[in-house]
């Protein structure tokens, strides 16, 4: 229940506390791809949007108006499903649940919660005139 | 040139103007205002603002009371004072240093002989595209605060229309931007905080104490994204601002407020050719007497020796010192004790001293518990006998005592100070050695689970987690609980991190408060944003209380991927189809159908064990077209997906059969169609047997019925599955009406007690009294609940409607059927099939097939 020490120290984030690894969406330019109406996506749900090279991402909405975009390949089951998944948060880290085997991945860092050595890659997303797009990094 | 007046008295007076009326400014009016006893000062003070002055430091408390004047200071008017002009909804525009004049917005000009500038600051707005868009505000003054009600109240009738909640964004998480959030949340605005730093408020805490402190305020309700900047904000049609993060995600906002910083308010100087600092402020020596001897600067625009102070008291310290100065004094302004406590929706914060431990050899002493959210750290010097400085989150009542000792020597062990009193090490209950292995499995001792719940693991869950015992084969698990229990943690029955309640509870909530959203219950009753565990168990209890269609409004949200596209996902994403066939009956023309269908799509046939057909292999955007053709023919969903009845299997009774005593068939039917589409806490299944024989196997479903000579004789909780369970017998020789009377009973019972994903059999095991006691309920209405559990059943037997009917007659559900959104002509690339071997079947991405030789 304590943690006491005298010299410095790292101390352990408590329970509820947001950690926030730097895994974000590789930084530079970016081919914007235009997904859908922002008003398609419902709330608390995702869809899947085809990308130009045949990949996929799931791009989600949640009601706190937060948008963001992962892959939509469930690395566990090897199927696009990720966006049919449920979402939701851990300890207030956003996430979506694999709707296979239930496997939780943080929406914002594409980690999946209970495995460190899985990640899923991640899309920068923006909204423009209604219009959701994915960002994809140029080569 | 020098202005003079006469004055009552008949001695000279002089004239200072005061630019800017803000907290410092009223204090410098009222410091020389009270020490000028032979009046020898006349007074003119410029307020941009049309308020006098008010107490910017509690411009949170405006929210809500809305009562300008509980914020103003007191005697800000100067009402009774004939040497003060106060000039309320006036600027300064320019100075001119030469002939010793400012002139204001209204035209005028005014002679001094002494100019003291207390503009104070303004809002750092920072320069991404669409700051300025219609909705974007900053907090600085009452008028703001008005402005974002305005907008707020505005968001909220767009959200009402919308069904979603209305939320803000604040961009800057420091002191201020917090209370934006406060006052964000006030206005029934979901805030959202965007800091740039890896953590709040970054200037006052660390990185252990901003954990604490986003942990505490994410709590609130408040979603933080540190690290994070604004990189665009665009305005949509709909009057919401889309806000691109600079981590790649994006947010639909209502209203961004900018608290990201001030700067100091020093245009007039500049212009009027006044030396100003590197980072702005109107430079000053100790005296506060800028680079124009007649020309001072008090409060947040002075940069006293280079440096701007942003807090209140050292403002009020300059004003006393330039007060000092016009009065002959000597006075100089003696630096500033930066030490802040505050406390920001609620939570205590404290720093003070060295926080950040930036002296040579300094050490740091932490206490963090996470179970009370709080942090505290005292900073000491390298032989750990001073105290140097420190910081206090979530609790700051040490904050006084800790502030004395900075400086000083601290008597005793400097951890003490931050130490709880009272710790208790006693040992746990049991008499096992620490180093005594209990997972076998994964050689977890016992030490390291009991430290594992010394540290804040309050569950099995929590203990699975950061120790991995039991997660192997559990067979350690009853040990683990029981050191849980020694050690005195209550064993939670909460339903997932977002709900305290157990499954029951929250049925017992949902009935009694009507309440029908999932965000409604949780903002009362939860936490957080809800889970893959909790929002389809409260989606199954919004289901079981009422008749709306599973996939309206907010519910749709909320259903597992099978619910949502009312069929059951297979492990290459493409889903099963079932056609409800009531007791296993099907008309030809319905078969034939359902072989055409196949046939058209592609689909694997297989016939299930509960007596219907299972077509398997459809992608998304196929279901509706062969839901069309199967209502077509008179089919309706099986409700295969759901938790919910499944099916009734019967034998083929009397009828036909020549040891038959009862119309299994007929009865069978019946049953079907009166539960079917119920929402359970798990799947139901039922058989009907027209005699002893037992060919429709009753005995193994959740509701069993055998005919006998006299009627039906009813078994209940049996299944088949992992644990098998023998159904037991509830009651004998029932007539038809009785029968179904008390299966009504039943299942009503049963759905508004049992556990998430607790079938019949373990829920009757769980239930105090056992079968007696059920058959108390059911049979002799013991609870006297009876005619309550009836009249629910008869509502969802008028309610029902087919799910799948329900879509294919609503556009905007069918839109929702789509492999991509972007192209939903588009089928899914991923999915592929092998047809080489004896049968049909996936195959996988990135894995061989799977042809199996014969």
């Amino acid at each position: 229940m304590t943690t006491l020490a005298t010299a410095p120290v790292h101390t352990t984030a408590p329970a509820r506390t947001v950690v926030r690894p730097g895994i974000v969406p590789a930084p530079g330019a970016k081919q914007w791809v235009p997904a859908c109406d922002v008003h398609r996506l419902v709330p608390g749900r995702g869809v899947a949007v085809l990308l130009p090279g045949g990949a996929q991402a799931a791009l989600f909405l949640l009601p706190n108006g937060m948008i963001y975009a992962v892959d939509n390949l469930d690395p566990y089951a090897g199927a696009a499903v990720l966006s049919r998944g449920l979402t939701g948060d851990r300890g207030g880290e956003p996430t979506v649940a694999s709707p296979l085997l239930k496997q939780v991945f943080s929406l914002r860092t594409g980690a999946a919660l209970d495995d460190e050595a899985t990640t899923l890659p991640t899309y920068a997303v923006r909204v423009q005139h209604g219009i959701v797009h994915i960002g994809l990094s140029l080569p | 040139m020098t202005t003079t007046t006469e004055n009552h008295n008949g001695t000279d007076t002089r004239t200072v103007v005061v630019v800017g009326h803000g907290m410092v400014g009223h204090r410098f009016v009222e410091a020389l205002r009270s020490r000028d006893t032979e009046s020898t000062w006349k007074v003119v003070v410029l307020s941009e603002e049309a308020e006098a002055a008010y107490d910017r430091v509690g411009l949170s408390s405006y929210v809500g009371a809305w009562d300008r004047g509980a914020l103003a200071l007191a005697g800000n008017t100067y009402a009774e004072d004939a040497l003060v002009d106060l000039r309320l909804g006036t600027r300064a525009e320019t100075v001119d240093r030469v002939a010793r004049t400012v002139t204001t917005s209204a035209g005028d000009v005014i002679a001094y002989d002494s100019l003291v500038l207390a503009t104070g600051s303004y809002p750092f707005v920072p320069p991404v595209p669409g700051h300025d868009s219609t909705g974007c505000f900053v907090y600085r003054t009452l008028d703001d605060l008005d402005g974002i009600r305005a907008a707020a109240e505005v968001a909220h009738e767009r959200a009402r229309a919308e069904g979603r909640e209305a939320n803000g964004l604040v961009v800057g998480g420091g002191l201020l931007g917090l209370e934006a959030a406060n006052a964000l949340r006030l206005l029934g605005l979901t805030p959202h905080v965007v800091e740039f730093a890896p953590r709040l408020m970054p200037l006052q805490v660390d990185e252990g104490g901003g954990a604490v402190l986003e942990g505490l305020i994410s709590n609130l309700g408040v979603q933080v994204h540190t690290g994070a900047g604004t990189s665009s904000i665009s305005p949509q049609d709909d009057g919401r601002l889309a806000v691109e993060l600079s981590d790649g995600t994006a947010l639909l906002t209502d209203l961004v407020v900018f608290s990201a910083g001030v700067r100091p308010s020093d245009a007039v100087a500049r212009d009027a050719g006044l030396d100003v600092g590197e980072r702005g402020g109107v430079v000053t020596d100790l005296a506060c007497r800028t680079s124009d001897e007649n020309v001072w600067a008090v409060g947040e625009v002075a940069a006293v020796e280079g440096r701007c102070y942003g807090l209140v008291a050292p403002g009020y310290t300059m004003a006393e010192v330039v007060a000092d100065r016009l009065l002959g004094g000597a006075a100089t302004f003696p630096g500033a004790d930066l030490s802040t406590k505050l406390k920001l929706l609620g939570v205590d914060v404290a720093s003070f001293g060295d926080a950040m431990a930036t002296t040579p050899g300094a050490l740091e002493i932490v206490h963090t518990d996470a179970t009370k959210g709080t942090y505290a750290k005292v900073v000491v010097s390298d032989d750990a006998r001073t105290l140097l400085g420190g910081i206090l989150v979530g609790d700051a009542s040490a904050y006084t005592t800790l502030k004395a000792y900075v400086g000083r020597e601290v008597p005793g062990d400097p951890g003490a100070l931050v130490s709880p009193a009272g710790i208790d090490d006693s040992a746990l209950g049991s008499a096992l050695p620490d180093d005594a292995v209990i997972c076998s499995c994964n050689n977890v001792t016992k030490g390291s689970i009991c430290g594992a719940i010394a540290e804040g693991a309050c569950d099995l869950a929590a203990i699975k987690g950061c120790t991995s015992a039991g997660t192997t084969c559990g067979g350690c698990l009853p040990t683990v609980k029981k050191l849980l229990v020694d050690s005195g943690v209550e064993l939670s029955k909460a339903l997932c991190e977002h709900f305290e309640q157990s499954r029951a509870e929250l049925f017992e909530i949902v009935a009694s408060t009507g309440i029908r959203t999932f965000s409604g219950l949780i903002a009362r009753y939860g936490t957080g944003t809800g889970c893959e565990i909790c929002k389809p168990t409260v989606a199954s209890i919004l289901a079981s209380t009422s008749s709306d269609h599973i996939l309206d409004g907010e519910q749709a949200a909320l259903q597992d991927s099978n619910d949502h596209f009312l069929a059951n996902i297979q492990k290459n994403g493409t889903y099963s189809v079932v056609p409800r066939m009531p007791g296993g009956e099907v008309t030809a023309e319905q078969l034939i159908t359902i072989g055409q269908i196949a046939q058209d799509f592609g689909l694997y046939v297989k016939v299930t064990g509960g007596q219907r057909i299972d077509l398997f292999g459809a992608r998304v955007e196929q279901l509706p077209a062969i839901w069309q053709r199967l209502v077509d023919v008179g089919m309706e969903s099986g409700q295969a997906y759901g938790k919910s009845l499944r099916t009734v299997k019967s034998c083929v009774g009397s009828t036909w059969c020549r040891y038959g005593v009862q119309d299994s068939v007929g009865m069978a039917v019946d049953l079907e169609h009166r539960y079917r589409g119920l929402r359970s806490p798990h799947k139901l299944k039922f058989g009907v047997s027209g005699c002893a024989r037992e060919c429709a196997e009753a005995r193994g479903k959740d509701v069993g019925v055998i005919a006998t000579d006299k009627g039906w004789n009813l078994y209940v909780c049996g299944n088949g599955g992992q644990t098998p369970a023998h159904a037991r017998l509830l009651a004998s020789d029932l007539d038809d009406e009785t029968l179904v009377r008390y299966i009504d009973r039943f299942l009503v019972f049963y759905v508004r007690t049992a556990d998430r994903l607790q079938r019949t059999a373990p829920w009757l095991d769980s239930l105090e009294g056992g079968l007696d006691h059920l058959k108390a309920v059911v049979c002799d209405d013991s609870l006297g609940i009876a005619a309550d559990l009836e009249a629910t059943m008869a509502r969802h037997v008028d309610g029902y409607q087919d799910e799948w009917k329900a879509v294919l007659d609503d556009p905007e559900k069918l839109a929702r059927f789509v492999s991509f959104v972007n192209a939903p002509e588009e089928a899914d690339p991923t999915v592929a099939f092998d047809e080489s071997g004896p049968r049909k079947v996936p195959v996988m991405l990135g894995m061989p097939s799977t042809n199996r030789p014969e």
